[in-house]
């Protein structure tokens, strides 16, 4: 039995410092409480002789006291978590990109350089991370206790987390969203390297494409490049260097081009038509994988996207 | 809530229940009684349809285009004449009431077989709509062949039959209910003789076309103003 | 002539209108799904003895926790004290004859037996494995077990809950004595008037969503599931605007139960009525805005998430309130320890334990840690057993006499709430420390690690079980051999008791008459 769990990330530590206030806090209050119930009950039992003379109904400062000094203190709290909160989600262009993929009951991993694992997942220590999740099937959730990060992933939409692993060693990955019978078995690893031992780690093993050149290899597979290419002679929008950039909409809206836009244009191609062509892209649905998709992002994110 | 400034003072003489003091006209009382129940069960219903409109907005936000698509499907004229009839027949609702409470055994009669004429009028207009939508091929699930066959098109639909097949179900129901105390009116000597009665059906009844009001703009009209 | 007496053939039990014979119909029901739900807590907590999965199935443990869920929440605990003691008392604490639509009130019953039906049929067929909540696109593309007839269950009990809300609505605005005044009326009929505002407003939603979910699922063509365009964060907030206010349609009753218990045995008028009314509708009012706190993982924005942080505390103020109430009502009383305040009591101890944990659940950035693992089950199943659960049973003893005419064996009734108490904190505090430290919900097999926490769990819910099934002993013996009960003997207040135990079948022979303030204790009085 383990009775405390390892403070494995930046954000590990201010949560815990959030618990254990609350705990403090709480405390405090409950056992008061229990006490003062405790000292009544004694005091003024059934039978003692004791002064009962001038006992109140009601006492409006004293009611009025005990309502606005808790919402006092929860608004702190509020305030407190809240901008914990904010650290869980930052924009970190630097920071380094995962991809996950939660499937009946397996978690799938990416990295950048295009090495895939199964239920494991290798970070680098003090590097930040940014965690892309998606889902093939049901809803799964990727947590990882010692990290203090949970998130959901959503089929039909990516999910997001940004953290930086601040120590080595092995820790639990575990799903938390029930996704059916082996929802308990759908775990992993995730194993926190020194930076050099990770850089090895990444270069090592199957001679990888990058997840890049996958995409590419995608892209032409399923046909992307037949319209996309510049040199095609339908007429559909160039995506080089897409990856970021606004994009202005047929019906006046403009959105910036990021992965949840690209994975919608390959899915559901006419929600977002681009201005100044027709919607004539049939959907992928069914035919590119949460997988093929991700590789298709990375390979447009890259630069000089379409003569590669 | 009834709470006057006068009764919060709990320890002061608040307002009486009338009724159990046995100074109130008991049928006025049960008028009064029946009418909150049936605004509370109102009540319920709005949030009944709320959850329905709540995902249509959903889909409207999210392919406004898709949804205006797919609404050219729908055979406006007969959802416009069907509104027509709706409100004729709450104008009839309205008028029966009225002879109720003038206590005009005969023409509330008459009236509430009118209201329930073009209440089955529509529900026959809507049969035949239904009709149409299946040879065209509009049901999602069951028989779904629209041309530009996308995702919103299919939702469309599918929240055009889930939300006008339980507005008709309620309008059903409203029909029977009608036609029975209609019924029940046909000699004056009958017990049962209850405004009460008409007053709460009325109530139904002007909701389940309010229901409407809001329906046949959302899925008839959504493409003329664009 | 009480109403027991009234007739005694099945049928007259099975036509009647008398909304005690009602809340009676309910409560035998009820208990009979209590320990259904119960068995299948039962064998889930056996399960979790050892780490690995290897007293039922994977499938099987699901469809246990599954059924456990759906019959403790829609058949249990959202009934239990409305339905019952709702149902037998709010008319009477009035000075009322009847509810306002008797007729309806027995439909609602038999809409319940129809519902329950259902669900029963579900289970028979080979069960369900979507968890209570239902979440798409599991249960409408995945799961391939008897989803829609649990479905139709749960949304026909639905319009029982409805129907059973809106004759009290009505009965409180247009059935009161002369003289009960808003601010003369008992906090329970006050948590009662609430929750079935709740009811009314609430439940319809949870109906259209699972219409939606059954069509969903049986034509492959709908709103939540992502591959065929939908959303499944639409289906949960749809699902979790229905599934927060039902916390406190469980919640609240219990506290109307606790403040007249509470009241009673301290012999002293309840401190701050006025306020505990305003809280009563503060959290009533106040739940309907939090739904969003079960979504803060769910890829809601993180804006909403914040929003619903906000919200959820202050939906903390109303309940510390009434904690702070209830002890300052003990303060000067003169402090009987019944069985009923005992339970009254323990109530408030475990209330306030999972009230006050619920805080660390609102705290956005902690709630990211503890969702969705043991500490979650652990709060929850402090506020529902260990709150409504309690409170109800104490509410059962308090008006055992009133409702049958007999005394039970105080003794007895102590053991009893003791070996709950004591059960209930062995079974659930290990599971807060279990959240804390990473163990997920629903999981069949667990990494051994969490052995021994989940032991004691499991211990706890030995002790648990035998305190359920004190009760339905000593309570069942007493209906045949108890002494007879006086029309007051706890010599409370209300109007209910100041008619014979157990009431005529209307109730009071004479309506009463109402000119003073609820709950006019006072604790210098000598009691014979």
């Amino acid at each position: 039995m383990r009775w405390s769990i390892p403070q494995a990330s930046d954000l590990a530590g201010r949560v815990d410092a959030l618990f254990f206030t609350l705990l403090a806090i709480t405390g405090l209050v409950a056992l008061a409480i229990f006490v003062l119930i405790f000292i009544f009950c004694i005091r003024y039992r059934r039978g003692a002789r004791v002064d009962r003379s001038g006992a109140p109904a009601n006492n409006f400062p004293l009611e009025l006291g005990w309502t606005l000094t808790p919402l006092a203190i929860f608004l702190a709290i509020f305030g407190w978590a809240a901008h914990v909160y904010g650290g869980f989600y930052r924009d970190d262009p630097s920071a380094m990109p995962v991809w996950v993929v939660g499937k009946q009951w397996m978690w799938r991993v990416e990295h950048a350089n295009g090495r895939r694992e199964i239920d494991e997942l290798h970070l680098p220590l003090g590097r930040p991370v940014r965690v892309v999740l998606a889902s093939e099937d049901v809803i799964h959730s990727f947590y990882v206790p010692a990290f203090r990060v949970k998130q959901d992933a959503v089929p039909g939409r990516y999910t997001m987390l940004a953290f930086t692993p601040t120590r080595e060693g092995t820790f639990d990955l575990r799903c938390s969203e029930y996704c059916g019978t082996d929802h308990a078995r759908m775990a992993g690893r995730v194993t926190v390297m020194a930076p050099a031992a990770f850089d090895a780690w990444l270069a090592q093993g199957t001679p990888a494409q990058s997840m890049a050149a996958r995409g590419f290899a995608t892209f032409r597979r399923l046909g992307c490049s037949g319209c996309h290419d510049p040199r095609s002679t339908v007429h559909a929008p160039d995506l080089n260097g897409i990856y970021g950039r606004v994009v202005h909409l047929q019906d006046g809206r403009s959105v910036v081009a990021d992965e949840a836009y690209i994975r919608d244009s390959i899915l559901l191609p006419r929600r977002d038509v681009v201005a100044g062509f027709e919607p004539v892209m049939p959907s992928f649905q069914g035919e590119a994988s949460e997988g093929d998709i991700l590789e298709i992002i990375a390979y447009l994110k890259s630069p000089g996207t379409a003569h590669p | 809530m009834s709470a006057s400034s006068r009764e919060i003072d709990a320890g002061g003489r608040g307002e009486p229940d009338r009724h159990a003091r046995g100074d109130v006209d008991p049928r006025a009382w049960r008028e009064e009684t029946a009418s909150l129940g049936m605004w509370v069960f109102l009540a319920t219903e709005l949030m009944f349809f709320g959850g329905l409109f709540l995902a249509y907005l959903y889909l409207r936000t999210h392919d406004p285009e898709g949804v205006a698509a797919a609404s050219t499907h729908t055979h406006e004229w007969l959802g416009t004449i069907n509104t027509a009839i709706l409100l004729t027949s709450s104008f009839a609702m309205a008028l029966a009431v009225h002879a109720a409470k003038d206590a005009r055994r005969k023409a509330a009669q008459r009236l509430l077989v009118v209201t329930a004429a073009f209440g089955l009028a529509f529900l026959v207009v809507k049969g035949i709509e239904y009709g149409m939508e299946w040879r065209d091929g509009l049901v999602p699930g069951l028989r779904f062949t629209l041309a530009e066959n996308t995702r919103t098109a299919t939702l469309f639909f599918f929240l055009y039959f889930v939300a006008t097949g339980i507005h008709a179900v309620h309008l059903a129901i409203g029909v029977a209910t009608v036609l029975w105390i209609a019924w029940r009116l046909r000699a004056a000597a009958l017990p049962g003789w209850r405004v009460d009665e008409i007053d709460v059906l009325g109530l139904y009844w002007h909701f389940v076309d309010a229901v409407w009001i809001f329906l046949y703009p959302l899925f008839y009209l959504v493409n003329l103003n664009a | 002539m009480s109403y027991l007496e009234e007739g005694f053939t099945l049928r007259s039990w099975l036509t009647t209108r008398d909304h005690k014979r009602i809340g009676i119909l309910y409560a035998l029901a009820i208990t009979v799904f209590f320990f259904l739900g119960g068995a299948a807590a039962a064998i889930i907590r056996l399960e979790l003895l050892t780490p690995q999965g290897d007293l039922v199935s994977a499938d099987t443990y699901n469809k246990l926790f599954t059924i456990h869920g759906v019959v403790m929440v829609w058949f249990f605990l959202i009934p239990s004290i409305p339905s019952t003691l709702g149902n037998f008392l709010l008319p009477m604490m009035i000075g009322a004859r009847e509810v306002a639509f008797p007729r309806l009130n027995i439909i609602s019953w038999y809409i319940y037996v129809l519902g329950a039906t259902f669900t029963v049929g579900a289970v028979i067929a080979g069960g369900v494995d979507t968890g209570w909540t239902f979440y798409t696109p599991l249960s409408t593309l995945f799961s391939n077990t008897h989803v829609v007839a649990a479905v139709m269950g749960v949304f026909i009990v639905g319009f029982s809950s409805i129907l059973t809300g809106l004759n009290f609505i009505v009965t409180v605005h247009r059935m009161r004595a002369p003289g009960m005044t808003w601010f003369r009326m008992p906090l329970f009929v006050w948590a009662n008037y609430a929750t079935s505002l709740i009811l009314v407003l609430a439940t319809p939603v949870l109906a259209m969503t699972l219409v939606l979910l059954a069509t969903e699922r049986l034509l492959h063509v709908g709103i939540f599931d992502p591959a065929l365009g939908g959303d499944p964060l639409l289906f949960q907030h749809l699902f979790w605007f229905y599934s927060h206010p039902a916390v406190y349609i469980m919640v609240l009753p219990a506290m109307g139960v606790a403040s007249e218990i509470i009241t009673c045995f301290a012999r002293k008028r309840i401190f701050g009525y006025k306020f505990m009314c305003y809280a009563i509708l503060g959290i009533a009012g106040f739940g309907f805005l939090v739904w969003g706190h079960h979504m803060f993982v769910s890829g809601q924005s993180a804006y909403a998430g914040m929003v619903f942080s906000m919200l959820s505390f202050m939906v903390a103020v109303p309940s510390a309130i009434k904690v702070f109430n209830w002890t300052a009502t003990l303060y000067k009383g003169s402090i009987e320890f019944t069985a009923p305040m005992l339970y009254a009591l323990g109530f408030v101890g475990l209330f306030t334990i999972g009230g006050m944990t619920g805080l660390y659940l609102a705290a956005i950035a902690l709630d990211v840690h503890l969702t969705d693992t043991y500490f979650v089950i652990a709060h929850f199943h402090y506020i529902m057993v260990g709150g409504s659960v309690m409170a109800y049973l104490g509410g059962i003893h308090f008006w055992w006499p009133k409702i049958t005419g007999r005394l039970y064996s105080e003794a007895w009734g102590r053991v009893g709430a003791i070996t709950i108490f004591a059960g209930f904190n062995l079974t659930f505090f290990p599971q807060y420390l279990l959240g804390f430290l990473g163990m997920p919900r629903r999981y069949h097999s667990y990494p051994p690690e969490f052995q021994l926490l989940n032991i004691l769990s499991s211990a706890g819910a030995a002790v648990l079980a035998v305190g359920y099934l004190l009760p339905l002993i000593y309570l069942g013996w007493s209906l045949f051999l108890g002494k007879r009960a006086s029309p007051n003997p706890w010599h409370a207040r209300g109007l209910e008791w100041k008619t014979a135990s157990p009431p005529p079948k209307e109730n009071f022979h004479e309506t009463p008459e109402v000119d003073a303030v609820p709950y006019a204790y006072n604790p210098e009085e000598k009691l014979a």
